[in-house]
């Protein structure tokens, strides 16, 4: 398998403040990797690192062999990386509709082509019925399928998702579960970050743990699971009981 | 996928992108077109003539003042600059050189729409109130060079000198208010048609998006700096046509004049009456604050300038509290309701 993101050294400060250390790892195609780690940990900052609204103060990252360390948000966009927003950004006073359309005008200047995109986008994620709702008038968990569908409609080959089940309820995390791993199924590799971590171990090919802006272990769950560091940031020291 | 869901695709694929709007509402509209069509034969007196001309320009600086700030949502204080560019490019070329205002207005509004990516450029990048100090600051500037230009007449400005012949080619018409009267609701009917036309494309869907939540724009592969620029240069472009028009109506134009800064705030309170970001609301607060400043002007005599501007604050102040939306709002929050209801 080929490396679709190759991460190398990245490093963030905020005044005094290290967001980001040093944090390297790669993402191959067709993965889905989850981001774990207690809050503070540099994940967001992580996500703004790759996908350009912020920039790195050191190290670099390669799309597909590119380099694309420090472009415009933009710019990394219609190389094919798709995000979604820990804090939901929908654009409120457009339907859903209108709101995956804009999504899908990426790659056409046809509105009716984008438009026919945007219904299967929304089809994909179950929401059609809510087609004509302005966003504004969403759920939480209907506005979390809207930024799916909106990215989806991109075409990405790489998707970034900020906490897919953060503020919802129960019920409705396995739909949201088995949407990610239906984008994976559609050849999309992913990028979660996850509070959820039952949620990451069924799902993920592989997790990256953070704490302090560092990265204190990377590779297949059950092996990151059990990792000294992760139980430590997780439960607290495990020699201090 | 199950065959319930592929016919629910099916149904919404055979929809119409944008949906029509209500028959009651077009018939409203060409009824609204036809009426103002035969209006100077109906009502045939000089001054219902010059208060639908000033209906009409006002319009126009409206709707320009709303493709910035309603469709991509910056305050632009400095919107003046491009109606006095429009007004002097048309009346230089043809008191210099004898050029035809028809070219004037094309001229006009290239200047604006370079003039507008020369302010816009370094100062869309900048996020917060940046973008409105620079517009504010901008429109004195140019309005104070303009006064101490020689070149342009300095602070007199520009008297067109009176030409009866050829009065579709110098734009000029004496004895009769008809011809300006439907050449502005000719200008008036096109920069309507260009922003209803906008909203339906990629640029317009784009620019909502960067109004409404630029990084999430960003994350979709817009360029938001970028699209804020083009934004201001069609609506200093349109802005411009309507002081081309204005200096072809009063054949004067000087820098107190069409570089004042009260056509700034009047554009944008006339938007924010109407109703921002929508199609008619310009077109609304046109409507609504031309003819209150006309009669009170007419019943207060010469003070009545500054009697207006009172009721407008009064009027403003009672929108941002009832209905911070617009006046339009009042309507298409209505009828909604009686859509959804359905």
């Amino acid at each position: 398998m080929s490396e679709l993101l190759l991460v190398e050294g990245l490093t963030k400060h905020f005044g005094g403040v290290t967001a980001n250390d040093g944090i390297s790892f790669d993402v191959r195609e067709g993965e889905i990797i989850g981001i774990i780690g207690p809050n503070g940990a540099g994940k967001s900052t992580l996500f703004d690192l790759l996908t350009g609204f912020q920039t790195p103060d050191s190290g670099s990252v390669l799309l597909d062999g590119h380099d694309v360390t420090g472009l415009r948000p933009d710019r990394i966009a219609r190389m094919g990386v798709g995000r979604t927003f820990q804090k939901l950004k929908p654009f409120p006073d457009l339907t859903l509709v209108e709101n995956v359309m804009v999504g899908a005008l990426a790659h056409t200047s046809h509105v009716h082509e984008a438009r026919d995109k945007a219904l299967e986008a929304i089809a994909f994620v179950d929401l059609l019925e809510k087609r004509h709702s302005f966003a504004r008038e969403l759920s939480t968990g209907q506005r979390k399928r809207l930024e799916m569908a909106r990215a989806l409609a991109t075409d990405p080959r790489l998707l970034l998702m900020d906490e897919v089940t953060g503020g919802v309820d129960q019920k409705t995390i396995p739909g949201l579960i088995e949407l990610v791993l239906a984008l994976r199924d559609k050849g999309i590799t992913i990028l979660t970050i996850e509070h959820n971590m039952k949620v990451m171990m069924d799902v993920s090919s592989r997790i990256l743990a953070l704490q302090f802006g560092k990265r204190i272990a990377f590779g297949k769950p059950e092996k990151v699971r059990n990792d000294p560091h992760v139980v430590d940031a997780y439960l607290g020291r495990a020699d201090a009981a | 996928m199950s065959k319930k869901s592929n016919a629910a695709l099916e149904a919404a694929l055979a929809e119409p992108v944008w949906p029509a709007a209500p028959p009651a509402f077009t018939w409203l509209g060409f009824g609204v077109f036809a009426l103002l069509a035969v209006y100077p034969f109906i009502f045939t007196g000089t001054f219902s003539h010059h208060l639908m001309i000033m209906v009409f320009l006002h319009a126009i600086m409206a709707q320009s003042w709303n493709v910035v700030a309603g469709m991509s949502g910056q305050i632009s204080l400095g919107h003046a600059v491009f109606f006095g560019l429009g007004a002097y490019a048309s009346a230089l070329l043809y008191i210099k050189w004898g050029i035809t205002p028809w070219i004037g207005l094309l001229a006009g509004m290239a200047i604006s729409a370079l003039a507008a990516a020369a302010i816009g450029i370094p100062t869309l990048r900048l996020r917060g109130h940046y973008f409105a100090i620079a517009t504010l600051l901008f429109g004195i500037s140019v309005q104070i060079v303009f006064q101490r230009w020689d070149w342009v007449g300095a602070a007199s400005g520009i008297f067109m000198p009176i030409v009866r012949d050829d009065p579709w080619l110098v734009l000029q018409f004496h004895g009769s208010k008809l011809p300006y009267y439907y050449l502005s609701f000719g200008l008036c009917v096109i920069a309507f048609a260009v922003v209803w036309d906008l909203q339906r494309r990629r640029l317009g869907m784009r620019l909502l998006a960067v109004r409404d939540e630029p990084e999430a724009a960003a994350s979709l592969g817009i360029d938001v700096a970028w699209h804020k620029v083009i934004a201001f240069m069609i609506s200093g472009a349109m802005m411009s046509t309507a002081g081309t028009f204005f200096a072809q109506y009063v054949l004067v134009v000087d820098p107190d004049r069409v570089f004042n800064f009260e056509i700034s705030v009047l554009a944008l309170l006339m938007v924010v009456l109407g109703g921002i970001g929508t199609l008619w609301g310009p077109a609304l607060g046109a409507a609504i604050l031309v003819p209150l400043s006309e009669f009170t002007r007419t019943w207060f005599g010469g003070t009545g300038g500054t009697v207006d501007l009172i009721i407008y604050g009064i009027l403003i102040l009672l929108i941002c509290i009832y209905q911070p939306r617009g006046l339009l709002s009042i309507v298409t929050e209505r009828l909604r309701r009686r859509v959804d209801t359905k």
